[in-house]
């Protein structure tokens, strides 16, 4: 009874074989990826790094806690990480509520007038970011155009507080953000099988009906998309709260100006960069988990 | 492999040497370059100041623009300094020198037998003189603006928006004067314990009537172009520049603080010597005369008054005349080396509550 077991040598070189294939294959994808990750290590994970390492010292050189323990000591710290949150969540949402119909109406157009469309939204896009916050600060003024028609027209009497406060800077962060949240919404819109609403109608859905249960959940991955980036954009903006908000809006970007220009405080400039990335990732994370099954990055429905 | 690998080689090589040359030719001429805000201010540095003196000594020149100080910071750090002068507020050079980013003046070769007192520092030298002062939108008060810190204060006589600085540097001052404090004992309060609280405290009053806080020269002075607010402090300057554009604007220099630009050295510039030199040259009261045809900025040097180059009319309009200097107050730049860090942590609470 003696029964060698069948081929094992062959198979066992046949998965050696494979499993060098394999490995060979990674490795080629690795080395096509290898110039991004590159990008990634040069631009991204040393410049990270050599901040962390930086703010672990005093302006002297001596290696210390100090600028975290300020981070914590003195309450204005904490106002401004409250504002840029408060400032970015609010762009956030306004640019979702005004994106999502105006994305919706594009994505029901034809294509080719879609299209048209799509340039006053790409447009705000080719502008430069300072001339389009200028331009801004000229419309909302006391003495500029909407308060001077404004009270021409005897809407109102007295000039309104338009700029110099959070709600220019809100106008104007809206402004700059909201091609950010309409390009993936709209495109996510797109791809959106019709036959899926026209099926909800057949099984007795109303219109109204179609939408909310069909075609808004299919559009959520594209909102969030958009959203996210947003978000974190608006985290790091500097110039439209610096010229709209009238020293009102002090957002951790411009705290992070104060300490290297007038301080030459580059530890203390870092803590803030360094505090600023870990509360980003712990609210990233913790968006991640309270939207679990919906995928956050648009992949797949 | 040996291929690429002498390519890469090569590569590098070619780098080195252009970089090595790069450094030949601009060590080879006696080049100074020589830094500063650009804008009209530089026009008029360069037409008064630069280009004449670099002619006088003989020497090439090369004008950069730059934003601040912390970039003088940053090529210390980096072992690349490649400027010989820069032009800087008194206050950050203090502070940048203390910090050891300047290298130390030598006043055997500067002459500052005739400058104002306190405007030759160690690491800095005084260039011009200008004043931060209360200025007013003349539509809404006509020529009867405040006189003092306490009418900027008054929001009954003088109802309106004001606008006041982001920044804690002069910004203290005028709020204790506006407290009661007589001028030559501001920065005494100020030294003793609560003093930078007691200041704060009274800015707090006045926060619900400011506007917008100003974070640079050329903000102010469009603030009251467009006539966005009616009361504000600013550097003199700027208001003279945009009341001649037509905008709105009077300003006093009744309590105003004295303030000056500066020129120093970077630490290791490549001709230190040579920008000694250059800066006796442009410190000169003929040179610092010719200046103030640009702006309205002061010279440091007291002979520029004396030599008849400043039209005797125009000379009163200028922050450091005598008749101006005795109602102001300097800005002490030993207090603002030992205190602005607190006081600028104590400011920013202010602002963010």
């Amino acid at each position: 009874m003696q029964r060698t077991p069948p081929t094992l040598p062959l198979s066992d070189d046949h998965s050696v074989a494979l499993r060098k294939d394999q490995s060979a294959e990674r490795w080629l994808m690795l080395s096509l990826a290898g110039p991004a990750l590159l990008l990634v290590l040069v631009c991204m994970l040393l410049p990270v790094g050599w901040l962390f390492y930086l703010s672990f010292f005093t302006e002297d050189g001596a290696a210390s806690l100090v600028n975290y323990r300020n981070l914590i000591e003195q309450p204005s710290y904490a106002r401004i990480f409250r504002t840029t949150f408060e400032v970015s969540l609010l762009t956030t949402a306004i640019c979702a509520l005004v994106g999502y119909p105006l994305a919706y109406f594009l994505s029901q157009l034809p294509t080719r007038i879609a299209n048209l469309c799509m340039i006053a939204v790409l447009l705000p896009f080719w502008t430069s970011l300072l001339v389009r916050t200028y331009a801004w600060l000229i419309l909302l003024q006391r003495t500029g155009l909407i308060n001077t028609w404004g009270i021409d027209l005897g809407l109102w009497s007295e000039p309104l507080p338009l700029v110099h406060n959070m709600t220019g800077t809100l106008i104007g962060m809206v402004h700059i953000m909201l091609p950010f949240v309409v390009l993936p919404l709209y495109n996510s819109m797109r791809t959106i099988d019709r036959s899926l609403i026209q099926a909800a109608a057949n099984l007795g859905a109303s219109p109204v009906q179609g939408f909310w249960r069909v075609f808004f959940p299919l559009s959520l991955p594209g909102l969030m998309a958009g959203s996210l980036v947003a978000f974190i954009l608006c985290l790091g903006v500097y110039v439209t709260p610096a010229v709209l908000g009238g020293g009102k809006v002090i957002m951790v970007s411009s705290r992070i100006a104060l300490d290297i220009d007038t301080f030459l405080n580059w530890g203390s400039a870092s803590a803030l960069g360094v505090v600023l990335l870990l509360l980003t990732f712990l609210l990233l994370l913790l968006a991640s988990r309270l939207t679990k099954g919906l995928s956050l990055l648009g992949s797949g429905h | 492999m040996t291929r690429k690998r002498s390519t890469l080689a090569f590569a590098i090589t070619a780098f080195a040497g252009a970089i090595a040359l790069g450094n030949a030719t601009s060590a080879g001429a006696q080049e100074l370059t020589v830094v500063s805000f650009g804008g009209a201010y530089q026009d008029g540095q360069s037409k008064a100041l630069f280009q004449p003196a670099a002619k006088a000594l003989g020497i090439k020149l090369k004008e950069e623009t730059y934003t601040g100080i912390s970039a003088v910071a940053v090529k210390v750090k980096a072992g690349a300094v490649t400027w010989d002068i820069v032009t800087s507020g008194s206050g950050s050079a203090a502070r940048a020198g203390a910090e050891g980013f300047l290298e130390k003046l030598d006043y055997k070769v500067i002459d500052k037998s005739s400058f104002f007192p306190g405007t030759a520092q160690d690491y800095c030298v005084g260039g011009d003189v200008f004043s931060t002062v209360m200025a007013w939108n003349t539509k809404t008060y006509g020529a009867n603006g405040p006189k003092s810190w306490a009418d900027f204060w008054d929001v009954k006589k003088f109802p309106g928006k004001r606008s006041y600085r982001k920044d804690v540097a002069g910004a203290l001052e005028p709020a204790l004067m506006a407290d009661g404090v007589p001028p030559e004992k501001v920065y005494e309060v100020l030294s003793a314990p609560g003093g930078i609280e007691r200041a704060i405290k009274k800015i707090k009053e006045l926060k619900p009537h400011i506007a917008v806080w100003w974070s640079s020269g050329a903000q102010h002075a469009q603030l009251m172009k467009d006539g966005e607010v009616d009361m504000i402090t600013g550097w003199n300057g700027r208001f003279d520049v945009v009341a001649k554009d037509g905008a709105k604007v009077a300003y006093t220099f009744n309590q105003g603080l004295l303030d000056y630009d500066c020129y120093a050295i970077p630490k290791g510039a490549p001709h230190k010597d040579l920008a000694m030199k250059f800066l006796n040259e442009i410190v000169k009261p003929q040179y610092q005369a010719e200046f103030t045809k640009f702006i309205t900025y002061g010279p440091t040097n007291k002979k520029a008054y004396e030599i008849g180059a400043i039209d005797a009319a125009y000379a009163k309009t200028l922050p450091s005349h005598p008749d101006n200097v005795a109602k102001q107050l300097s800005i002490n730049l030993d207090w603002y080396i030992k205190n602005e860090t607190k006081a600028a942590a104590a400011y920013q609470n202010m602002l963010t509550e």
